[in-house]
């Protein structure tokens, strides 16, 4: 098994190298080495998966030792069990079909193969990321997924919104990971080591003993995931990062990278679960999260831009399900969403494709007509993130809701499923507004064109699976998914006032039901046009101006952070090292003018004198030494 | 054997009188650091990796009236940077072919003597000698600047000559006070005896000591010849400067203040930490307001630094063998760095950032590279910086939580600053009179960037060969200062001998 790990795991390397070095070669076949790549990868998790039904408990390879230094041993060791083998195959299959996908959407493109390389780049960097056994080396592919995600995001970097956007998406990250790399540090301070099972092995053994070291640890930790996820208040540079490629976004602003952060904290459930407070934390932060940013979607015009606001808001309803202890219910969500969020994105791609790359709402209307397969996976995807029964969306999302309540967290509850009824608002909005009604821009709609089967075959087989895979979790506890888990995640641990069965069936109406009246009420807006969005949005007024500026945000941060910051650096740099420090030694300095003067107008003549007299002077020496032998 | 690799320079610079031609006298000159390096490899021979003490000791009477004799000796810190000197010599040479133009012979010269002088200091173990090398180091140093040197090279020269002369004048004050105080300038006996010294003694000694080694690292406040020097100095003398002369500083420190007054260098360290930290968030702070692509390099060298004295002086052995490494990996990427920024200059003259524009579009390779070297500087993982930074701010953590804090803000001012050049001057739309202008990588500066960018990589992913190095100097400083090390074990099953 040992062999088929590394192949999937240095496959995508071997693509990205290939690339990189000997991309001349291949031109406009770059899409060949690293289709075969990722293909690999992809079957090699197919065949781990099958493997991983035979040995519920995984295995540990170590390669070699990492960094040896006194106590701290870190291998570069690579952990598989059931939460990787599920990682695995999400991150394998999209990328799949992202690779595929991206043949044609980036056809034309004159950065072909350097797109390829930083996309198998990502795929290793991704994968390391998830068969990591100990955290620096998670960290690692933690990091490199960060880049990853800034060259792609500037991928067209003579754009200076897209290399503004990279650049913040890196810098805000490393906000996150400075926190994680706290948490590393308090881990190793604590356990001697940074491996998962001794950590975890502790813990377990000594429980309650850890609970206060653990708290500062988790928090950290939980740092570096809201960066990384785009949490609440890291999250701002996920709509900026919509400036990348498309496929960019639907691979790593959806369905893969965003999500590490929930891979991390379920990975270090047995840490988290002894700080149950830090737990809320997480689910409150994500519980905030999900409705602020669906807040956002309402009124947001740029069609990228409601996705990305989104993934942010499903994001949160991950971290509320691993806040709240229900571990497999947010890999389920995380599951899921990877297949219908990157449908999502692919499907807006083509849309972008469709009107040369148009992302105003305002401007489109009418293309169902003009490119079907664009519209009914749409259209699909859509009713899944909305949880529309039997769609996967419905059994990931009502799993999540289902664990707020039984926990007894009603308030979370309450976010959670108004953010359901806003979620399916948001998209319906945006469908009635792209795909229905009659077309606003005739120029535009004249042009659009249906994409071709290279792009729409990826497209249906995202769809095809976010309608079946939440079957998956039919059954919640019992169900394939959890019991495929549980070896590794274990059960959710419920608070006495549990709620009987009999309710469960009344939950799941009343979300099933915001998301229908999301939908209805997108339907009365967008498409009937009572009641009236424009004259609603000027009743609103300021909240509508509000949320229309995305909370200002990203002005706050700007006054209250970047610009003093940068101003008292200017100011610094101007008094300190400018006249304090130099002025002292330029007043040295024109004592010494005279003696200047004559060096400089002696100087270039003498030099040879100099040198002449240093070699002599050391050769003397030299001589000197040598006899006194 | 160790003396032929220090005097090899000064003697292979000798056939340089009867070359004529900058084709021979450069070729001869970068076959000649080739051979250096090459010897200076062969020190690894037989080097005992787990033997504490010097090695390849040589100890031949000189001076004995003064006490002094010729007596050097290496341990793994001081292989490590003589490996590095020799490394970057040849490196910075090869460099150079273009860059010079004028006095090449000269150039060539001083070039070599530098390297025996740097590779001198690094091996001496009498502190006359010592000061001897540190001394003759700054003539070809003072030279490079001035004469080499930029618009204001000679203003560069003087301040950088003032500020290290001063340094040198308290090196030489606290060296002849040992020398009356114990008779002798030899630094392993000194080891023995200088604890016998009256406590007032020790303290001005050691504070001369630091005074003169901060200067050289820079500490915050002394750093201000930096960047003046840095910016005016031909690529080869800021490579060297950067990736060598710096770091005789931290040497100095971990040689001489750490070996001789263990007492006072723990008392201290909470001083020094801080003001490694200031260093490492003024630097930082000080690159992300410079217009001058060199300057910006210079301030983050500041930074770096910061880290490495932040590291040594947690007396943890993460900390200082995260420092030692560290060291290196400055040498490789702030080298790497200056010698990116010095191929833009030959092409366009300028190192105004406004005005190197569209690099990215212009030369993808070298844009390719110069990404690489940026991200190994600002500490990605997989690349060499980030297992020295790793290690030093886990080191730091161990001993105060909030150092650490402000430590790793560092990191996320250096993705600010070194991003912000980055996208200035490579993610920017080109300009169409440049086109002609700036051109990709030659064959020559392939061969500059490909050896800094396999250690890049190697270091990175293979820490383990360049780790050895400061393993036992680690341990000895320790024994030396800080006997009782904090474990990080507060794991109850710790006593029962965990796995």
């Amino acid at each position: 098994m040992k062999g088929i790990l590394l192949m999937t795991l240095f496959a995508p390397l071997a693509g990205a190298i290939l690339n990189g070095f000997l991309g001349t070669w291949f031109r406009k076949k770059a899409h060949f080495p690293a289709i075969v790549a990722v293909g690999l990868s992809f079957l090699g998790s197919l065949v781990l998966f099958q493997w991983s039904l035979q040995h519920p408990l995984g295995q540990e390879w170590i390669l070699y030792t990492w960094v040896p230094v006194a106590d701290l041993r870190v291998p570069f060791g690579l952990l598989f069990d059931r939460l990787a083998a599920i990682m695995l195959l999400v991150v394998t299959t999209v990328s799949f079909l992202v690779h595929i996908y991206s043949i044609g959407y980036m056809a034309d493109d004159p950065g072909y193969r350097r797109y390829f390389a930083y996309l198998n780049l990502f795929v290793f960097s991704m994968l390391l990321l998830v068969l990591a056994n100990n955290f620096l080396l998670l960290f690692v592919g933690w990091e490199a997924v960060g880049l990853c995600s800034y060259l792609l995001i500037g991928f067209w970097y003579e754009k200076k919104t897209a290399s503004d956007a990279g650049k913040k998406a890196f810098i805000v990250n490393r906000i996150g990971d400075a926190g994680f790399l706290l948490g590393i540090f308090t881990l190793f301070a604590t356990f001697g080591t940074l491996e998962y099972t001794r950590i975890f092995e502790i813990v377990q053994s000594n429980p309650g003993y850890f609970s206060g070291v653990l708290a500062a640890a988790t928090l950290f930790l939980f740092m570096g995931a809201v960066g990384k996820s785009a949490q609440f208040p890291l999250y701002v540079w996920l709509p900026d990062a919509m400036e990348g490629p498309t496929p960019v976004s639907a691979l790593i602003h959806a369905a893969t990278m965003v999500t590490a952060g929930v891979y991390m904290v379920a990975r270090s459930h047995p840490l988290f679960q002894e700080v149950p407070q830090i737990g809320t934390l997480v689910a409150s932060i994500g519980a905030f999260t999900a409705i602020f940013a669906a807040s956002i979607a309402l009124v947001t015009d740029d069609i990228k831009r409601v996705l990305a606001y989104s993934t942010i808001s499903q994001l949160g309803y991950m971290f509320v399900a691993v806040g709240l202890g229900a571990y497999t219910a947010g890999i389920f969500h995380l599951f899921t969403h990877a297949f219908f969020k990157g449908l999502l994105f692919l499907a807006a791609g083509s849309v972008m494709h469709a009107t040369g790359g148009e992302l105003n709402m305002h401007k489109m209307g009418g293309l169902w007509k003009k490119m079907p397969h664009t519209g009914w996976t749409f259209v699909i995807g859509a009713l899944a993130l909305s949880g529309i029964p039997p769609l996967a969306g419905f059994f990931s999302k009502d799993e999540i809701l289902a664990s707020a309540f039984r926990t007894g967290h009603t308030l979370i509850w309450g976010v959670a499923w108004a953010t359901a009824f806003l979620t399916a608002l948001y998209m319906f909005r945006l469908i009635f507004k792209v795909f229905f009604g009659n077309p606003r821009d005739p120029a535009l709609y004249e042009h659009a064109h249906e994409s071709p089967p290279v792009m729409t075959v990826p497209m249906w087989i995202l769809a095809v699976l976010s309608v079946t895979v939440g079957w998956l979790g039919l059954g919640e506890e019992s169900s394939l998914f959890h019991r495929f888990l549980a070896p590794t995640l274990g059960h959710l641990e419920i608070v006495p006032p549990m709620v009987e069965k009999e309710a469960g069936l009344g939950l799941i109406l009343l979300s099933v039901a915001a998301g229908l009246a999301g939908i209805w009420l997108a339907y009365q807006m967008f498409l009937k046009g009572s009641p009236n969005p424009t004259a609603l949005a000027q009743r609103a007024g300021f909240f509508y101006r509000l949320l229309k500026g995305k909370y200002y945000v990203d002005e706050l941060y700007q006054t209250v952070i970047v610009t003093p910051i940068r101003g008292l650096a200017v100011l610094t740099f101007r008094l300190v090292d400018r006249i304090l420090i130099d002025g002292t030694v330029n007043l040295t300095g024109k004592s010494l003018a005279a003696t200047g003067n004559v060096i400089r107008k002696g100087s270039s003549a003498r030099t040879r004198t100099y040198l002449f007299w240093v070699l002599l002077g050391a050769h003397v020496l030299l001589w000197f030494l040598l006899k006194g032998r | 054997m160790l003396s032929v690799v220090i005097f090899a320079p000064l003697v292979l610079s000798l056939p340089l009188f009867f070359l004529r031609g900058r084709k021979a006298w450069f070729g001869y000159t970068w076959f000649a650091s080739v051979v250096v390096f090459v010897l200076s490899l062969a020190l690894l021979r037989g080097f005992q990796w787990e033997t504490p003490g010097f090695q390849w000791e040589q100890q031949v009477e000189w001076l004995p009236t003064l006490g002094a004799s010729y007596h050097i000796g290496i341990d793994g810190l001081s292989l490590i940077l003589i490996l590095l000197t020799t490394f970057l010599t040849t490196i910075s040479i090869l460099a150079s072919f273009r860059y010079i133009q004028h006095r090449i012979r000269e150039f060539c010269i001083a070039m070599l003597v530098l390297e025996g002088a740097m590779i001198g200091v690094f091996a001496s173990l009498d502190l006359l000698l010592f000061f001897i090398f540190w001394e003759v180091m700054l003539v070809p140093m003072f030279l490079l600047i001035g004469v080499w040197g930029h618009d204001r090279r000679i203003y560069a020269a003087f301040k950088f000559v003032l500020y290290t002369m001063a340094g040198s004048a308290f090196l030489l004050f606290a060296i002849l006070v040992l020398r009356l105080k114990t008779g002798t300038f030899d630094l392993v006996t000194l080891q023995q005896t200088v604890g016998n010294l009256p406590g007032a003694i020790q303290r001005w000694a050691f504070l001369a000591f630091a005074i003169a080694f901060a200067i050289k690292v820079p500490l915050v406040p002394f750093h201000t010849w930096l960047p003046d020097a840095h910016v005016e100095a031909p690529t080869a003398g800021s490579v060297l400067l950067a990736g060598i002369l710096l770091k005789m500083g931290v040497y100095g420190f971990l040689r001489f203040n750490f070996a001789l007054f263990p007492s006072i260098a723990r008392d201290l360290a909470p001083l020094f930490m801080a003001l490694g930290v200031i260093g490492i968030l003024y630097g930082a702070w000080m690159s992300w307001v410079q217009t001058d692509l060199k300057k910006l390099i210079a301030y983050s060298s500041v930074a770096h630094l910061g880290f490495v004295i932040l590291g040594i002086f947690t007396f943890t052995p993460w900390g200082l063998q995260g420092g030692i490494l560290q060291m290196v990996n400055h040498g490789l990427s702030t080298g790497a760095l200056f010698l990116a920024a010095g191929l833009l200059y030959e092409r366009k003259h300028t190192r105004e950032m406004s005005q190197l524009v569209g690099i990215g579009k212009l030369m993808p390779v070298f844009s390719t590279v110069f990404g690489i070297v940026m991200l190994s500087s600002i500490g990605l993982p997989g690349l060499n910086g980030f297992v020295g930074e790793f290690l030093i701010l886990l080191g730091t953590f161990q001993v105060s939580k909030t150092l650490a804090f402000f430590g790793v803000l560092g990191i996320i001012f250096a993705a600010v600053y070194m991003l912000s050049m980055f996208q200035k001057v490579v993610f920017s739309p080109p300009r169409e009179e440049d086109r002609g202008l700036l051109k990709d990588l030659t064959l020559r500066e392939w061969l500059v960037f490909v050896p800094l960018l396999v250690f890049i990589f190697a270091i990175g992913v293979y820490p383990r060969p360049f780790l050895k190095f400061g393993k036992i100097p680690s341990q000895q400083v320790i024994e030396r200062v800080a006997p009782e090390t904090p474990t990080p074990t507060l794991s109850p099953h710790a006593e029962e001998g965990e796995p």
